[in-house]
């Protein structure tokens, strides 16, 4: 039997590299399994093999995706494979977009079929589940046990052709198409079934889980500004020059809080951008593009609102997870509440 | 309100001398038929009858109906549509269940559809597998659309209760016997038993998207109370054909799969307390309105949960929506039963309407999906209608008689009342 030759791509961290101080390594490859691709490779049928495995780091990637992804599939072709399994990354952000990333790229150059694994949160599941096959896993390497067997098990179907079943069936994240099916009633006895069950209590499957359209109502408008203290949040990662929080370029792990007191002006000397998402000359530049100081302290000298709060909030959209944003902005919220301030202007990029 | 529904078994349908019901064959007197049918209206009327597996292709198919007629209890079937207007649903009903009377002939609009007896299209409707007394009717040149589709549905049900008169002294081979008492009495019959109800939505957008109910318009109606057997007697008749795959044929008011499905689990682990039935018109008033009207009555039947099927996709989507949503809000559940619309490639969002208390959803399958439907020996109506059809596009029918089209095309094939097996998951 032909032997089927499978690439794994893995971050710094899981490549052996090291770990947020190695975050910039760029692309290589090594032969054979690294870390948990002797795992894997356990879980594999004897007929399959991990003969190589390419390594990068996530602060690169996500700061280069174009080249980095060109790069690495030229790496993975290297091996000339018939399968590309990518992680898994769990929650981590960064690696998450990497990984989608990497099998989108690898799967529509080189046409072999890809998989890889991550949370359902993952903001790398949210912007590839479409593209590529994502495997559902826990949220922590702590469930590296689970997800292994999980990841080899789909990765074999797919390389040996099978047609793969729903994504309840299969484990993988529902990728949004919806496939006609006969069930075993017909839907007014499934019907009948689904209301009891709701009546009861009992835990139910609706067929078609309704998209969601988050709303957040708008609080009542600010009778006079003139005499309201206002402060400034945002996500288009506005901090001092030097980043001395590290807040990452792309899923950041937290927000920063500093204090702009006597600051009437944000400068290229005193400012930058952290944001990885957007082409950071102009901000980098002058600040205020993102981060309008400049305009609200006029306003203040103008009186044309009571004040300017003199801490700010900044963090960096992008790649984050809902989850992490509504975090983000619950702990925010709370202190401007203890601060009373009586409205926010939310900056986004 | 009591029914004895008596099933009587057809086992084929032949033209004879006589129309009577004999030894398992409905005999048709065609010319006495084609009698009763003539019609101002049409240049030609022409009568078939087909049967599962025949290599047959039907189209553009507008109703679907059943053969009933009422031995006993007031009112006869199709209520108010003939000039009686007493109200059914109790005494006794006989059926010729296993056949179909089906009305087909020059398209009135762009929604009707195609009924395949064989291969693979035959999965997808109920009707392939019922021997149909198929009534071809081509319209007279510059008859107005409005007066094209009432002639037709008169003829559907008209000749429907003609070949009905068949079952009236036969023997039915099975009775069942549906109850439903008068609403304090019913709350009270089972009191350790959840307590239902079902919100059945009939289309009513205008010209071929409309629903009659006793013979009115319900698209003038406010919601109303219904006896689950008055459904059952043809108190619902269908006026559109809008589209074929989702539409409610006559045949399935007449044989609702909610209401059977209720009350075989009746008396129970539920009490199965009556119907509501509301429209969906097409202005936001008339939207607010009837929803506000629903939950008011919901309200007032002190259920614990409902059923809401939909008639129809897209613009009452909204209805469905708002339906669900008010009803949840007093506290009553819902489980909604719809089909999707998701795109040929099943990617797009389903609904046009959605809303986290839609939670509990069942599909009648994705009607975008396509099929490839290969040429039949015999077509009976006018084929190249399906290059026009809701489901159907430009080019659609092959010069070798193929088709490609969605299913959506398919009379009944995701029906909303949740009459098939079918439904959609996610991939």
């Amino acid at each position: 039997m032909a032997e089927i030759r499978v690439v794994h791509y893995l971050n710094q961290f899981f490549g052996q590299i090291g770990g947020e101080e190695k975050a910039d390594i760029t692309p290589f490859s090594q032969e054979g399994p690294v870390g948990p691709g002797t795992a894997l490779q356990k879980e594999l049928a004897s007929d399959i093999k991990i003969v190589g495995t390419v390594i990068c780091g996530d602060t690169y990637f996500n700061e280069n995706i174009e080249a980095a992804a060109d790069k690495i599939t030229s790496l993975v072709a290297g091996f000339k494979p018939d399968l590309l399994i990518a992680g898994p990354a769990f929650n981590a952000g960064r690696y998450g977009m990497a990984c989608g990333a990497v099998c989108k790229a690898v799967q529509e150059k080189l046409n072999i079929p890809v998989v890889t694994g991550m949370y359902e949160e993952n903001p790398g599941a949210d912007m590839y589940k479409k593209d590529v096959y994502i495997v559902k896993t826990g949220n922590s390497a702590a469930q590296m046990r689970k997800a292994i067997p999980a990841l080899a098990k789909l990765a074999m179907r797919l390389v040996r052709g099978e047609a793969l079943g729903s994504s309840a069936e299969e484990g993988y994240l529902a990728r949004g198409v919806r496939k006609n099916v006969f069930h075993k009633q017909r839907g007014s006895a499934r019907a009948v079934e689904m209301l009891l069950q709701k009546i009861k209590g009992e835990t139910f499957a609706t067929e078609y889980p309704m998209p969601v359209f988050d709303r957040v109502s708008p609080r009542p408008a600010i009778k006079d500004l003139s005499k309201a203290k206002l402060a400034l949040v945002t996500s288009g990662g506005i901090v001092p020059k030097g980043n001395p929080d590290h807040i990452e370029s792309s899923s950041a792990s937290k927000f920063g809080r500093y204090d702009i007191t006597g600051v009437n002006d944000l400068t290229k000397e005193t400012y930058e951008t952290a944001h990885g998402g957007y082409d950071p000359i102009y901000a980098n530049e002058d600040a205020d593009r993102v981060l309008p100081v400049d305009v609200l302290r006029q306003l203040e000298k103008e009186k044309a609102i009571g004040s300017l709060h003199n801490f700010y909030y900044a963090t960096v959209g992008n790649g984050t997870s809902i989850a992490n944003a509504k975090k983000y902005a619950h702990a925010i919220g709370e202190e401007l509440k203890k601060e009373k301030v009586a409205g926010i202007i939310l900056t986004s990029t | 309100m009591q029914l004895e529904l008596g099933h009587i078994e057809v086992k084929d349908v032949q033209f004879g001398a006589k129309t009577e019901f004999r030894n398992g064959t409905v005999f048709i007197n065609k010319n006495e038929l084609l009698e009763i049918l003539k019609n101002e209206h049409f240049s030609k009327i022409e009568l078939d009858i087909v049967h599962p597996g025949d290599a047959v292709r039907i189209c553009p198919v507008k109703d679907v109906l059943e053969p009933r007629v009422k031995i006993a209890g007031s009112g006869q079937i199709f209520p108010g549509y003939f000039g009686n207007a007493e109200m059914v649903g109790s005494g006794r009903t006989h059926v010729l269940k296993g056949m179909t009377v089906l009305t087909v002939g020059t398209i009135v609009g762009f929604q009707e559809g195609i009924i395949d007896m064989s291969g693979p299209g035959a999965e997808y409707t109920p009707f392939s597998k019922t021997i149909n007394l198929v009534i071809s009717a081509d319209k007279k040149e510059g008859l107005f659309q409005h007066e094209h589709e009432a002639a037709l549905r008169h003829t559907g049900l008209k000749a429907a209760r003609y070949v009905a008169e068949a079952a009236r002294n036969a023997e039915p081979d099975q009775i069942s016997t549906f109850e439903t008492r008068p609403l304090s009495e019913q709350l009270n019959q089972y009191p350790d038993l959840p307590r239902v109800a079902y919100v059945y939505m009939l289309q009513t957008q205008g010209l071929m998207h409309d629903t009659y109910l006793y013979g009115v318009d319900v698209k003038s109606i406010l919601p109303t109370f219904m006896y689950p057997t008055e459904v059952m007697d043809g108190a619902i008749i269908s006026g559109n054909c809008v589209s074929a795959c989702d539409k409610n044929t006559t045949y399935h008011h007449l044989n609702n799969p909610v209401i059977d499905d209720l009350f075989t689990r009746h008396g129970k682990d539920l009490n199965f307390v009556g119907v509501v039935v509301t429209n969906e018109n097409v202005t936001l008033l008339d939207k607010e309105r009837s929803s506000n009207f629903t939950a008011k009555l919901v309200e007032g039947l002190k259920v614990d949960g409902v059923i809401i099927s939909e008639e129809g996709f897209g613009n009452p989507d909204a209805d469905l929506i708002m339906n669900c949503k008010k009803i949840e809000a007093l506290g009553v559940k819902t489980v909604l039963i719809t089909d999707e619309y998701a795109g040929r490639d099943g990617a797009s969002q389903s609904l046009a309407d959605g809303h986290p208390l839609a939670n509990a959803v069942v599909s009648g399958g994705n009607a975008n999906a396509t099929i490839d439907l290969p040429p039949m020996r015999k077509i009976i109506g006018h084929i190249d209608a399906v290059n026009i059809i809701a489901g159907g596009f430009d080019g659609a029918l092959k010069k070798d008689g193929s088709i490609t089209v969605e299913i959506q095309a398919i009379t009944g094939a995701t029906n909303e009342l949740g009459f098939n097996q079918m439904g959609a998951i996610e991939f």
